[in-house]
């Protein structure tokens, strides 16, 4: 018989948790939204020996383990290798240990969960509305703004959401280069496993908690939508 | 379309900006402390919050190998309670530290399981059939595992027991084992055996202190708790007889302590 007593209260760490993980899953889904969206569109429009090479280097996040990212990331953060040596002196960027490198961290670890979908949207666009747009005069910009972007809100949506849902129950980067400082780098996975170390089980079982429902409702709402918005395409 | 994109944007910059508030801020007083001082240190910070409300000491625990290993990349900590001398010192040698490591207390290990009591037979409870896993520490990184290895090699049971052990990341994790039944038995911390959690899970042998060389536990100043008030004022904190009194109520013995 597990020792478990699951019913909880929510404490001030448990909030200060909470809008950590939120803020940090906000962040990496904004940021990677900025940077998917030319990423995929570059990926799509890219040709020959350099596409494998990128859809790689996008895609390899989805089959490392986490703490091999934490691991280089811990490297290139630190003073010890001369990546990290030039990130810290000559950019200035000291990454451990603070919010901003685990931000960085997100972004790898997250990154084809954005692109993927992105780039399925382009490809489902029909070559019809890119040449259209084109024999109006519009620019390859307006194109991409006006006509390609607003016909694949599902991907927008499913990527932008994926992005966020898995940074939320990023574990093993944010152990490697986060250092489980709370308020700064605690977020609610790593809050889970300290606190299940420490037998607080109704603690842990608040934050358990807590992923499983949003993670859930997020899941509920994207399915809803993109299905709505398919059906409405059909018309 | 506009109006979804605008959403996005005013949601993420919503939460951008919640993002930006927590990086600078965080605790005045950041401690690392290895896993055997959980309870203790907990009650402890809880006093001296009470005492100094502007400190805002917090605590993280883990195994000492990692935070030597974290603090050798700059993580961000004033004070660093190791569960040796040897991890301190290192970091002195580095020239990481303020000052030089000053030793707080001594540490004892315990055979603790919830199936058997470990008094009747004492070590020789791991050769019980019904022991099929021994949690401790992991050697590689953290103090008390290495110790628990000595007792192994000292009683002579480490050949036997050795393909039966479980290793946590620290000795919290291995205590987290025993407790849960994950693993049958563990060598642990006696501070952590002492606590109300596990007393009241089930029941330990102490292992004499004979049986493996002496758990000098050091605590070190940090860089960054260079003018840092609320450092020194816990650092008195853990001098003084509140704490003593507390580090004894958790089996650490102070004799060699200052």
């Amino acid at each position: 018989m597990l020792p478990i007593r699951l019913a909880f209260e929510l404490t001030p760490d448990y909030w200060e948790t909470l809008r950590l993980t939120l803020a940090l899953a906000t962040c990496t889904a904004g940021l990677l939204l900025l940077l998917g969206i030319p990423l995929a569109y570059a990926l799509v429009h890219s040709r020959g020996f350099f596409k494998p090479l990128l859809e790689a280097v996008v895609g390899l996040p989805l089959v490392l383990p986490p703490t091999v990212i934490g691991f280089y990331l811990l490297l290139a953060f630190s003073d010890d290798t001369a990546l990290g040596r030039f990130l810290i002196n000559t950019l200035g960027l000291s990454l451990n240990f603070t919010f901003a490198g685990i931000l960085v961290g997100s972004l790898v670890y997250s990154l084809p969960f954005m692109v993927q979908p992105l780039q399925a949207g382009f490809q489902n666009l029909p070559r019809s509305l890119t040449e259209a747009s084109h024999t109006l005069g519009k620019s390859r910009l307006t194109t991409l703004w006006r006509v390609l972007l607003p016909n694949m809100k599902p991907a927008l949506l499913s990527g932008t959401v994926l992005a966020f849902a898995h940074t939320l129950g990023e574990f093993g980067v944010v152990l490697m280069i986060g250092g489980n400082l709370p308020g700064r780098t605690r977020v609610a996975s790593i809050a889970i496993y300290d606190e299940q170390q420490s037998l607080h089980y109704p603690q842990a079982n608040a934050y358990a908690l807590t992923l499983l429902g949003v993670a859930f409702v997020i899941l509920v709402l994207l399915f809803y939508v993109t299905k709505r918005d398919s059906a409405r395409r059909l018309l | 379309m506009r109006r979804l994109i605008f959403l996005f944007c005013l949601l993420l910059a919503a939460g951008g900006a919640g993002g930006a508030a927590p990086a600078p801020g965080g605790p005045a007083l950041t401690i690392a402390a290895a896993a055997d001082l959980k309870y203790v240190l907990d009650s402890l910070v809880t006093i001296f919050n009470r005492r100094h409300p502007a400190a805002q000491a917090s605590v993280v625990y883990g195994s000492s190998g990692r935070f030597y290993e974290q603090l050798s990349h700059g993580a961000p900590f004033d004070i660093f309670f190791s569960a040796d001398s040897d991890y301190p010192r290192r970091l002195q040698q580095a020239g990481l530290t303020a000052g030089a490591p000053v030793p707080y207390a001594q540490g004892r290990l315990v055979l603790w399981s919830k199936k058997v009591d470990p008094k009747l037979k004492g070590i020789n409870t791991l050769l019980d059939p019904r022991m099929q896993r021994v949690a401790i520490a992991n050697p590689a990184h953290a103090p008390y595992g290495r110790r628990a290895e000595e007792v192994l090699r000292h009683y002579q049971l480490y050949d036997r027991v050795q393909p039966r052990l479980v290793l946590g990341e620290n000795i919290g994790q291995a205590a987290q084992y025993a407790s849960t039944g994950a693993a049958d038995a563990g060598l642990l911390a006696y501070s952590l055996a002492l606590s109300p959690e596990l007393r009241r899970l089930g029941k330990f042998y102490l292992i004499p202190a004979a049986a493996h060389t002496p758990l000098q536990q050091s605590y070190v100043l940090l860089k960054r708790a260079q003018g840092n008030a609320a450092a020194a004022a816990f650092v008195a904190f853990v001098a003084g007889p509140v704490a003593r009194q507390a580090l004894r109520k958790y089996g650490f013995s102070l004799a060699g302590g200052r």
